[in-house]
């Protein structure tokens, strides 16, 4: 894996041809789209640069202490970026923070432990970023799904209820398919990878010139890491926040007013 | 206003004192007091009365903002929440039954009590007929739904049944034959009902015991004869 490629910035100007391609069906097609699209690629721009730079100084200075602080920072912008999407969960924030401070922690602890990548910053950065990442999404469907069918299901909820259920009993079915839609998106690319995709570490490898075998082996690690990380995160959100819908009375509590 | 209650009626089942319940910035029910007797009540008002809301408030589905409920002469929020629910039992309004068919749903009830449930004789006692029994719950009529939902609370052999608005959901067959029921399982079960409706007929076919619910008061109570007088 000592590969290395030469991307010319004027390679990456390049690129910007499939945007303007973008930009294009976008106007023609009356989307309106084309805003979006400029702040996108305005906005990679600048953050991937940013985050370049911000990891090259990272492994520079070689400090575990600072893959920490990045890992921290990262948990906590996926958790506010998740809240967003978990509008109708009240209180969000306390079970995404430790949901995703957990996928992140147990999951590179593991691959840690288990000998899988050494406890360098050249590993830790990248693989934490992914696994944070992936942690982030699963959580915000998670619980996006959590929120909508609580409100909707309320009469099924409160008719458990009634039966002298607890509000675990009562939300179990829910709780359930929310861990479910969480954790199936990457269920199902994971079936599909080689077939109808190919991952991002893979394909980055190839064009850097690594050995198809190296970029399968790197990848099968990584699509394995992210599965764990997406079940902790999925877990731990629905499991905290399906409580902050209930009184400790095993009452369904009312929607927060608008 | 008639609040004696008759001496054959006694002890008190539920009383309510004071209760207010505010919901959206809306209040619901507005410092009422209520006595409900061990037996057949009904609470009769108009659509938005706050009827509903007292229901739910006897078994703990909600507490007041302010006031007191007592069930037996003990304050409800004394009690354990889900044993409180067991023994009184709230059928809602509409059917929200679990998915699966009929025996499934009435054992899915008697699991919460740790009972066994004799789900032919349940469905019996309900109307319907045992061999409803395997039958997908969610393809039933709502009528029929309505009387899962009756045979899974007293899977829990609940002492008092409270039932919200048990036939709005039904034509006049239906809601003769549900009523007709629900008397009959008075009688053999010896259990005591609070039965939350529109229509003051209706609690004249029901109930011994009446109280008139208007804009979150209770602006009558008493003995059925009288109220509906």
């Amino acid at each position: 894996m000592s590969t290395t490629v030469d991307i010319t910035l004027g390679e990456v100007a390049a690129s910007l041809a499939l945007i303007a391609l973008a930009i294009a069906v976008s106007r023609w097609r009356r989307a309106e789209l084309e805003g979006d699209i400029a702040v996108a690629v305005a906005r990679s721009f600048v953050q991937l640069f940013a985050i370049g730079y911000v990891i090259q100084a990272i492994f520079d200075v070689d400090s575990l202490l600072l893959v920490l602080a990045l890992i921290l920072v990262m948990v906590v912008f996926g958790a506010l970026t998740a809240r967003s999407r978990a509008a109708e969960v009240p209180g969000a924030l306390v079970p995404l923070l430790i949901s995703l401070a957990l996928a992140g922690g147990l999951t590179l602890g593991l691959v840690v432990a288990l000998g899988i990548f050494e406890p360098t910053p050249r590993y830790l950065v990248p693989v934490g970023g992914m696994v944070i990442g992936n942690a982030m999404t699963a959580a915000a469907v998670a619980l996006n799904r959590l929120g909508d069918d609580i409100r909707d299901k309320a009469p099924q909820i409160e008719a458990t209820l009634a039966l002298g259920a607890s509000s675990s009993e009562a939300a179990a079915p829910i709780v359930r398919s929310s861990l479910r839609s969480g954790m199936i998106t990457l269920v199902d690319s994971t079936k599909t990878t080689g077939l109808i995709f190919f991952p991002g570490t893979m394909v980055g490898m190839l064009l850097a010139g690594a050995e198809p075998t190296d970029a399968v082996r790197l990848q099968l690690i990584l699509l394995w890491v992210l599965l764990g990380s997406v079940a902790i995160s999925s877990l731990v959100a629905t499991g905290l926040a399906y409580r902050n819908f209930f009184t400790p009375a095993h009452q369904l509590r009312e929607p927060p007013e608008p | 206003m008639p609040s004696e209650v008759p001496p054959i009626l006694q002890p008190m089942l539920f009383d309510l004192e004071g209760v207010s319940v505010s919901r959206a910035r809306r209040e619901v029910l507005r410092g009422l007091d209520l006595s409900l007797p061990d037996g057949a009540s009904c609470l009769v008002g108009p659509s938005g009365s706050g009827k509903s809301t007292v229901l739910r408030l006897l078994n703990r589905l909600a507490d007041p903002d302010q006031g007191r409920v007592r069930y037996r002469g003990e304050d409800v929020r004394e009690r354990d929440p889900r044993e409180l629910r067991r023994e009184v039992s709230l059928v809602p309004q509409l059917p929200a039954l679990v998915p699966g068919t009929v025996a499934a749903n009435v054992e899915f009830a008697a699991a919460f009590g740790a009972l066994e449930a004799d789900v032919p004789e349940l469905l019996r006692l309900c109307g319907l007929d045992p061999g409803y029994a395997d039958r997908d719950a969610e393809r039933l009529s709502v009528g029929e739904q309505q009387r899962v939902m009756l045979a899974r609370a007293l899977a829990l052999e609940p002492r008092v049944l409270l039932l919200d608005e048990p036939t709005s959901a039904l034509d006049e067959a239906a809601r003769d034959a549900v009523e007709a029921t629900l008397n009959d399982l008075r009688g053999r079960l010896n259990l005591a009902t609070v039965t939350v409706t529109h229509d003051p007929a209706q609690a004249g076919r029901l109930a011994d015991w009446v109280v008139r619910v208007e804009a979150g008061r209770a602006v009558e109570q008493g003995a059925v004869g009288e109220v509906l007088a």
